[in-house]
């Protein structure tokens, strides 16, 4: 099969998962005790009035009838009006993307520059203090939650030390200073988790690596242990780093809800919690699908580039 | 039995030496003893000098750890106390809520990995074993797992009712996915071993098929993969707790206590950084004890991640 | 070369130029308020941050001044009729939608209409209207059935919902949707582009607007923009608020947790203002369907059950700012008393006790709803369980965010099947402040708000209030509607509290008044 007819495959595979994913938000949301209805009518208003808007919003129709129409209409890309906000689902979700992509590539970049050096030294010392401490501090960084870290940093580096802001987001159309300024803080706090996660691999897959026949070989043959080290282990154990990369993208989105509300970044996870809060229906939906759907199109990224940088794994 | 099962782990085939094994690898003694201590300390709460941890005291709010208060029981009495972790915002006893909150935090992950674990065996098995069923639960669950789980824990909790209940469910849910690959992937390995395709041939029925050949080999990877998930769990309920949608804040969890003294964390620090240490050195415990149960138990996936 | 720069941004302000990023020499106010700005109807719905939005981009007709007293605001004048049948008033000059249009008579019955088609005391004040009719673009009139005292204490309400006045076109939209056109005439314009709910809502200074002479008092007399750019950043997290007050990265604060203000009060760039006219009352509202609730005597006992103390302590903990008030429509104000109020609300838990026995209490399980996302409102519920304990009740205390118990109690079920029984909350001591505008005492049966008390006696005493144009009078009915409300526990008042407002010593000029306003204020640079 050509490369072609695996994307191909693999991206019609996709289709029914996103349907799973569709149905299942749907029918969550409108299986809950909760009504949009009244929230939006406000603290004084009767009953009237709540069923007034209940149905203008549509959801005095049956619940196949609503889906089918919500459905439909996604599939056209139209995700419909936000319950609360004056703004199309779409426009609001625009206006969020870019803090959190802003957000999610600083966490990655500073992860994967701290994490890889620290897995590879580790695994280099194997059996040393210093690959206790790195492996201490990887079970630690996967045990202690994201904003009791945040605290601790803000604490430290914005209030004590009064090097960084505290919160906030500044669109790099506002000054790339300003807007790497201020994401320090928070893809520290992010990053923790993921420099504990791809620490870890690189260890082991360096490791396993080193243990292989041809990086016995090029050690026998006297080659600097540097050398050895980045040009076959490192090399080789890439694959696998690429696979812990794309599947911390889950841990990503869970940790970027937290740090993004702690550090009052308005991106998408902010955006999904206040949603969720305000029975915001139309956007939950759309917010949930879009992750889901990055998700999905990441793992399959993923494969591909495995497929690509280990010739050896058939597809 | 499973001698030859590439796949079966060998704390199945010799159970003794593996638990022995288990039983000296250093992260199994140091995190059980650490969750030893902790489940202990949980279930004898009331005798290790607490007090009701959700009485209410409005006089003696947000005071530092060690300071002294006057508190009124029930009969009128006045006593004086010392609040040993301080006091949060209702005056209520920081020690006495960090010590009953290893109860909560404890059964949401013991209930968690335990539900996953069985409610995805079966799923696991049942997709592993009918082909026709395959197809539609490995698509249902991918679609399931391609959610993020914070988002659906999110999204659960605060659309139903709060309570332990619900978050041990919205939990649950997106750890279910993860347990069914696992244990379909295992059912295919073994159905593929010679001894088995020879009991089906023999026409041995279906449901004695897995109790006896499959189920035995899924034991070892479940332990290790529930050791995690209960890890986890912990950390999902404290971060649902700490954004406001998690168990209902007067009861006394990790999560709770630190969502109530965020608001006043730069004046008074402890309502985070006591139940903070509790939470960090629990998870810590259940992920030690974890790596060195896959060490021992099962090398097989130690070798994976 | 500086004023000629001013006259260039100046000019293209007035283009419609405004840049995105906001100029250097542009003063900029950057405020966190107390929620975000989600909804942007101040008409359509009482949330207190679209009314203070309100008061940004709209004017009123009348305003109360720092005293509380009712003042003249778009008006020239108004007159009333020897048989006080029918008021005329007259727009002043120079009056002009953000649109350049002028405000005309017609725009505002047509607001007026509209407001009071939705709010309570509009609606009740449309009672007694025959007729609204414009004379002229600057004049119009109301023509009244019976003489009341409503149409100034209408027109002139400073809080939710507010008589704010649009453009005949928008105020004709349906009472039952939301708006689409902001356009106001007030001191501030709307920057619908650069709106981004969940992150910041910006008003940029109308420079056409036409202050009046008098200076700033309260909301009334001259709205003078001094900043030119206003922005409202949704910052949930309150420590953060205030980290970010403290580095200087925001300039003001509307409602800062009381329990950081200890922190604040030591920074020197920091000033805490407090103003009596921003205060709040506590209430418990219990539901009359509900057995054992529907029972006076039962929730009678409440009244001695309770405290306003431990309220008061637990949710504000700073004895600074808190009141323990018995007089329900507010102490400090004309109406205010304490009659009826003798031994009531100081946990007389004997008392208690026996009133519930008199009623044969059988114990079933209170359903208390209990919200906690909202800071002030957060420690409420766990006291009146604590306390409802003590006298005898048995509680089922059920947490959810606001937005579900505002939901939930709009529900007439039975409390064990997704009604309930009781929940408690603030309002803003402006809005309470006599009969008519007290929405909780409404006992209209199925009319009235969720809780649904159900009272002839009270609903005659409240119209007896609205017909009575004497202030003394007025007072008189006032009492007897206190002293009904206690016999009939439609809310039971648990004490008062201050909310200051934070900002930096940089910011000058805040105005006292029930509602935080941004003209007159200005930033140092």
């Amino acid at each position: 099969m050509t490369l072609f007819g695996y994307i191909l495959r693999r991206l019609i595979g996709t289709i029914p998962v996103m349907l799973v994913v569709a149905v299942f938000i749907f029918l969550m949301l409108r299986l809950t005790p909760s009504d949009p209805a009244a929230i939006i009518a406000g603290d004084n208003a009767n009953a009237e009035q709540v069923a007034k808007i209940r149905q203008q919003l549509g959801l005095d129709q049956p619940m196949l009838t609503q889906f089918f129409i919500w459905f439909g209409k996604v599939l056209t890309g139209d995700f419909g009006e936000s319950f609360f906000f004056k703004k199309t689902v779409a426009a609001l979700i625009a206006e969020r993307i870019e803090p959190t992509l802003s957000l999610s590539l600083f966490t990655i970049v500073l992860a994967v520059l701290i994490a890889v050096p620290l897995g590879v030294l580790a695994a280099h010392r194997q059996g040393t203090w210093v690959d206790r401490l790195v492996m201490g501090f990887a079970v630690l960084g996967f045990s202690v939650p994201a904003f009791v870290i945040g605290y601790i940093f803000i604490y430290v580096f914005a209030i004590w030390l009064n090097w960084l802001p505290v919160q906030g987001y500044q669109r790099i159309s506002e000054g790339l200073g300003g807007w790497a300024l201020r994401l320090v803080l928070p893809a520290l706090t992010l990053s923790v988790i993921y420099v504990a996660l791809i620490a870890r691999m690189t260890r082991t897959s360096v490791l396993e690596v080193l243990s292989e026949d041809y990086v016995r070989t090029a050690r026998a043959k006297g080659q600097v242990e540097r050398k050895v080290m980045f040009r076959h282990a490192l090399r080789n154990a890439a694959v696998p780093i690429v696979t812990v990369i794309g599947l911390g993208v889950a841990l990503l989105i869970g940790g970027v809800v937290v740090t993004e509300s702690l550090y009052t970044i308005p991106g998408l996870g902010r955006l999904t919690v206040d949603a969720v809060l305000a029975r915001d229906y139309p956007t939950i939906q759309a917010v949930i699908l879009l992750f889901s759907f990055v998700y999905v199109m990441i793992n399959l990224a993923v494969d591909l580039i495995y497929t690509l940088l280990d010739p050896r794994i058939r597809y | 039995m499973a001698a030859g099962a590439t796949s079966a782990p060998q704390g199945v085939s010799r159970p003794p030496s593996a638990v022995a094994m288990a039983l000296r690898h250093p992260g199994v003694i140091v995190g059980g003893i650490v969750v030893l201590v902790v489940v202990l300390m949980g279930l004898l709460a009331p005798l290790l000098g607490t007090i009701d941890p959700s009485s209410i005291n409005p006089a003696a709010r947000n005071r530092v750890p060690g300071a002294e208060f006057t508190m009124r029981t029930d009969t009128g009495e006045r006593i004086r106390m010392t609040a040993l972790f301080g006091t949060d915002s209702l005056g209520r006893d920081i020690y006495s809520r960090t010590i009953y909150g290893a109860r909560v935090s404890l059964l949401v992950g013991v209930a968690v990995a335990s539900l996953s674990v069985l409610i995805g065996l079966a799923i696991g098995l049942v997709a592993g074993f009918f082909r026709w069923l395959d197809a539609v639960v490995m698509r249902i669950m991918d679609g399931l797992m391609a959610i993020p789980a914070i988002l659906l824990a999110i999204a659960m909790v605060s659309l139903f009712r709060a309570g332990v209940l619900t978050v041990i469910l919205a939990i649950v849910v997106p750890e279910i996915p993860r347990v069914v690959r696992l244990v379909r992937s295992i059912v295919l390995s073994v159905r593929e071993e010679p001894y088995v395709e020879a009991a089906v041939t023999l026409g041995t029925p279906t449901g004695k098929l897995l109790w006896r050949h499959v189920l035995p080999n899924t034991i070892a990877p479940l332990i290790v993969q529930g050791t995690f998930i209960c890890a986890s769990a912990i950390l999902v309920e404290a971060i649902l707790s700490f954004l406001g949608i998690g168990v209902p804040p007067e009861v006394p969890t990790w999560g709770n206590i630190m969502a109530e003294g965020r608001q006043v964390f730069s004046l008074y620090p402890h309502n985070i950084i006591y139940p903070g240490i509790f939470l960090a050195v629990t998870i810590l415990a259940v992920n030690v004890l974890g790596d060195g149960l896959r060490d021992t138990l099962d090398p097989k996936m130690a070798k994976r991640v | 070369m500086k004023p000629f720069k001013h006259a260039l941004l100046a000019a293209a302000g007035l283009a419609g130029l405004t840049l995105a990023t906001p100029a250097l020499s542009q003063t900029t106010l950057r405020a966190v308020m107390h929620s975000d700005l989600k909804i942007l109807d101040p008409i359509w719905t009482t949330a207190y941050i679209v009314r203070n939005h309100g008061y940004m981009i709209y004017d009123t007709l009348f305003a109360q001044d720092e005293k509380g007293e009712i003042k003249l605001q778009m008006l020239e004048k108004y007159d009333v009729s020897a048989d006080k049948k029918v008021y005329t008033f007259t727009l002043r000059d120079g009056l002009m939608w953000h649109d350049g249009q002028p405000v005309t008579a017609e725009d505002c019955v047509a607001s007026i209409k509209r407001w009071a088609s939705r709010d309570a005391l509009g609606q009740k004040m449309n009672s007694f209207v025959e007729s609204m009719t414009a004379k002229d673009a600057k004049t119009f009139t109301i023509n009244l059935k019976e003489p009341t005292g409503l149409v100034l204490l209408g027109l002139g309400k400073p809080s939710s919902n507010v008589p704010f006045m649009m453009p005949k076109r928008v105020a004709e939209t349906d009472p039952n949707k939301q708006i689409e056109d902001f356009t106001g005439s007030g001191p501030f314009v709307f920057k619908k582009d650069e709106w981004k709910p969940g992150d910041k809502t910006v008003y940029v200074k109308f420079d056409k607007y036409k202050p009046r002479s008098e200076p700033a008092s309260g909301l009334s007399g001259g709205k003078v923009a001094k900043v030119d750019r206003v922005e409202w950043r949704a910052i949930s997290d309150q420590q953060q608020a205030v980290n970010a007050l403290t580095k200087g990265e925001i300039d003001f604060i509307e409602q800062p947790s009381h329990d950081l203000l200890g922190g604040l009060k030591k920074d020197a760039n920091v000033q805490i203002i407090e103003s009596p006219q921003l205060k709040g009352q506590y209430t418990f509202r219990p539901n009359h369907l509900q057995k054992p609730f529907d029972n006076p005597k039962v929730r009678q006992a409440l009244w001695y059950a309770f405290n306003q103390e431990d309220f008061l302590m637990a949710n504000i903990g700073d004895a600074a700012y808190i009141k323990e008030c018995k007089a329900m429509f507010v102490c400090d104000t004309p109406f205010a008393t304490t009659k009826g109020m003798d031994g009531l609300l100081t946990s007389n838990v004997k008392k208690a006790q026996e009133l519930l026995k008199e009623a044969g209490y059988d114990g079933t399980p209170i359903v208390l709803m209990h919200s906690t996302d909202l800071k002030i409102l957060t420690n409420l519920a766990p006291v009146a369980k604590s306390l409802m304990e003590k006298a005898g009740f048995k509680v089922d205390m059920q947490s959810m965010d606001w937005q579900t118990l505002v939901a939930r109690r709009t529900k007439k079920d039975p409390a064990n099947a997704g009604g309930w029984h009781a929940f408690l909350t603030a309002w803003v001591a402006a809005d309470v402040m006599n009969p008519v505008s007290r929405a909780y005492l409404n006992s209209a049966c199925e009319k009235s708000l969720f809780g649904w008390p159900c009272d002839a006696q009270m609903e005659k005493l409240r119209d007896d209030f609205a017909r009575e144009p004497d202030p003394a009078k007025q007072k008189a009915i006032a009492e007897a509607v206190q002293v009904r409300a206690i016999e009939l526990t439609p809310e039971i008042p648990l004490g008062e509290y201050l909310q200051p407002v934070a900002m930096r010593k940089s910011v000058k000029g805040f105005l006292i008044a029930p509602v935080p306003v941004f003209w007159n204020m200005e930033v140092a640079k």
